[in-house]
């Protein structure tokens, strides 16, 4: 797997708190079988009207396509757990999500994808945000290694903003070992040992 | 950091290794897979060549995408019918057990796992669904995953899992009358904040959760995550031994009484130690309702809906007026000054019989009294399973219901999350005893949505708008749903 350590590019402002994975991605798409299409929905009707007219949202807006950060507030993609949330921004083009904090779930499924979700304080995320907002051109740098930010409008204006995420998860991402299902699979013999232990099921008692 | 509870005890038991990025491999007891979050993760099994590791731990059904009309094949949704043989054809190529229609255990995932007996104490427990914190009510470390991770568990049946933090939720005393588990979910969530349970476990333990059914535990575990926490659960004790005694996949003969003894064991100690403990009063508890679009926004049934300038959190604030602006409600207004359209009861929240009971208690008063639900709202049951359905049609629910105007359905999600022809229409609202008021979460981009419980629910649909579910005296005490 490759290593994730700086996603570099501009940043699409998500503003709100409590942002949940419904409104990400409506669960009728999520009847399709395959992720191939997801990209096409993130926060579908919040970006279009019944009738399929664009409204206002930072993912409708031309100064933000192409966007790889995406900025949110508290309790980012809260609620279901489905994935298609975080393969929906990701296929749409997201490389790193900021918040000032995340759903467990959904920062966990994140890291499957090689994705960042990283925390930043209140203030910092405001100013992110704010610098986003004024000026979309922005390029921000997410560094891992670091585990900074940084961004900047016009000569000598480098912002710089710490942020954190557990440890284990940017373990694995900056050393390419966020595919996590060869890691569990090379332990079978161990996972037979334990399996044969636990009781079962079934109702067997080991 | 938390010390000698159950989730010390179940963790460490099925610990498997310490990987290089700091993570724990964490063995899975139990996976219960559904339709929705599956196919992708089985096609990445066939692109990467592997097998189902433990078939004999995996058991899947589908629930999501079911009509509640009628289960005929083909269904009339032709990507729900694509879907469904996706499971099919998964499950049979991988050889996982599948409780389809034929089997008559078909049912919401997580209401079948412990009406089968599936679902024991000190299991870690995984499915592709939120809501897998349900199976905490009995003494189990179970939560929800994303699809890339139902991948590890068919895999491997191993999760990389970082820890968690523990919190015991105690609450003591009394409920009042007509006070129901789901009231004292809301009430806790109510509390603590949709994101208050972020990083943590949720051990629910006192009185109120020492005197609760089984079906009540389920209602609060489920609701765990609406707070934040990714699991939640309840010490197993006798109540937990006697549901289970004689389920199909309980142990059975001699195994029951080595499984009995080793539960026993698991209850966190006497001297645990927890990273936060939080303490409430269950007399303080009202019937509850959501009146915006978190299950953090609610009141009980008496108060008024709050006030947002007298919230100090900006943002906070912000969601408060979000909230109002899509649920086209005013700060003021009294919960029974909101009429209805629907009324749904059903839901791995509320689908098990003693909910449907509660439910049917509350329908026939309202038919001794000569009323009905009110000709302006749509109301309809749906059993969370074939076999609650079977049971409740033996004890007579379905005619009471019939007869008081609610429609009688087929076992599934129905309209929690709309994946199937149950919707709302345009900004119609919802009385319903699910657990998410999302915006859109019930079908329609400007639908709203009251969670409540399948009993004010009911009343509700008589009455037209919310109502005091007190007025009907034939609810009993707290331990009726
Ligand atoms: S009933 Fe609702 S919350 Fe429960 S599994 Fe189905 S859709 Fe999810």
């Amino acid at each position: 797997m490759s290593k994730v350590t700086t996603i570099t590019g501009r940043a699409v402002p998500v503003v709100g708190d409590d942002i949940d994975t419904d409104r990400i991605i409506p669960a009728r798409y999520l009847k399709e079988i395959t992720f191939s299409r997801m990209g096409e929905y993130p926060f579908y009707d919040e970006r279009f009207a019944p009738d399929g007219t664009k409204k206002d949202h930072p993912f409708n807006r031309a100064e933000y396509q192409g966007a790889a950060i995406l900025l949110g507030n508290v309790n980012f993609g809260c609620g279901s757990s489905r994935e298609h949330a975080p393969q929906a921004l990701v296929r749409w083009g997201i490389k790193a999500v900021v918040a000032e904090s995340f759903a467990e779930i959904f920062a966990g499924n994140c890291v499957m994808l090689g994705t960042p979700a990283v925390v930043a304080s209140k203030e910092d995320v405001s100013a992110l945000q704010k610098l986003a907002i004024e000026h979309p051109d922005t390029e921000f740098v997410v560094n891992l290694d670091k585990m900074e930010i940084h961004a900047g409008h016009g000569a000598g204006q480098t912002m710089v903003v710490k942020v954190s995420m557990p440890p284990s998860r940017r373990n694995a991402l900056v050393n390419g070992t966020w595919d996590s299902t060869a890691l569990l699979v090379a332990n079978s013999a161990l996972v037979a040992a334990k399996a044969a232990q636990l009781p079962h099921p079934n109702g067997r008692q080991a | 950091m938390a010390k000698n509870t159950l989730y010390n005890k179940i963790w460490d038991a099925h610990a498997v290794a310490m990987l290089p990025t700091g993570q724990t491999q964490l063995f899975i007891g139990l996976h219960l897979v559904h339709e929705v979050t599956s196919p992708q993760a089985f096609d990445m099994l066939r692109e990467r060549g592997l097998k189902v590791a433990y078939p004999d731990r995996t058991f899947a059904t589908m629930d999501h995408i079911v009509p509640t009309k009628s289960q005929k094949r083909p269904f009339t949704d032709s990507e729900a019918e694509l879907m469904m043989q996706a499971i099919e054809r998964n499950t049979k190529a991988f050889g996982v057990n599948f409780f389809d229609f034929a089997s008559g255990k078909q049912g919401v995932v997580h209401i079948i796992g412990p009406e089968l007996g599936l679902t024991q104490p000190g299991m870690t427990i995984a499915c592709g669904d939120s809501h897998t914190s349900t199976h905490g009510a009995f003494g189990t470390l179970a939560f929800g995953i994303g699809t890339s991770q139902v991948r590890d568990v068919l895999a491997s049946q191993c999760l990389c899992m970082d820890p968690m933090k523990v919190r015991k939720v105690e609450i003591n005393g009394k409920l009042n009358a007509g006070v129901t588990p789901k009231d004292v979910s809301l009430y806790i969530i109510g509390k603590l904040g949709v994101k208050g349970g972020i990083g943590y476990a949720y051990e629910y333990s006192g009185d109120v959760f020492r005197d609760m059914t089984m079906e009540g535990r389920m209602t609060v575990c489920n609701m765990a995550i609406e707070g934040g926490a990714r699991a939640g659960y309840c010490n197993p004790d006798e109540t937990t031994f006697a549901y289970l005694k004689g389920r199909e996949h309980a142990p059975k003969g001699s195994d029951w009484e080595v499984a009995v003894g080793r539960w026993k064991a698991l209850a966190s100690d006497a001297d645990a130690q927890y990273d936060d403990v939080i303490r409430f009063n269950a007399a303080d508890i009202e019937p509850m309702i959501t009146w915006g679009v978190t299950p953090g926004q609610s009141v009980g049934v008496l108060e008024s809906l709050p006030d947002p300038e007298k919230i100090a959190d900006e943002g906070e604030k912000q969601s408060v007026l979000l909230a109002y602006r899509h649920m086209k409600l005013k700060p003021g207004q009294k919960p029974s000054d909101i009429a209805i359209n629907v009324a749904f009861i059903g839901s791995c929240t509320n689908g098990r019989i003693e909910d449907l009971r509660a439910a049917a208690s509350i329908a026939r008063a309202a038919t001794e009294l000569g009323q009905k639900v009110d000709p302006r709202v749509q109301a309809f049951v749906v059993p969370g399973s074939m076999q609650v359905r079977k049971a409740a049609m033996e004890e007579g629910l379905d005619k009471v219901f019939l007869a008081a105007g609610f429609e009688w359905r087929e076992a599934g999600c129905s309209m929690c999350l709309a994946m199937n022809p149950d919707q709302l229409k345009g900004d119609q609202i919802s009385a319903s005893s699910s657990n998410r008021n999302f915006i859109g979460r019930q079908g329609s981009p400007t639908g709203r949505t009251l969670l409540m419980s399948p009993a004010m629910v009911a009343a509700a649909a008589i009455a037209g708008h919310v109502t005091d579910v007190r007025q009907y005296t034939s609810v009993t005490t707290g331990a009726a749903q």
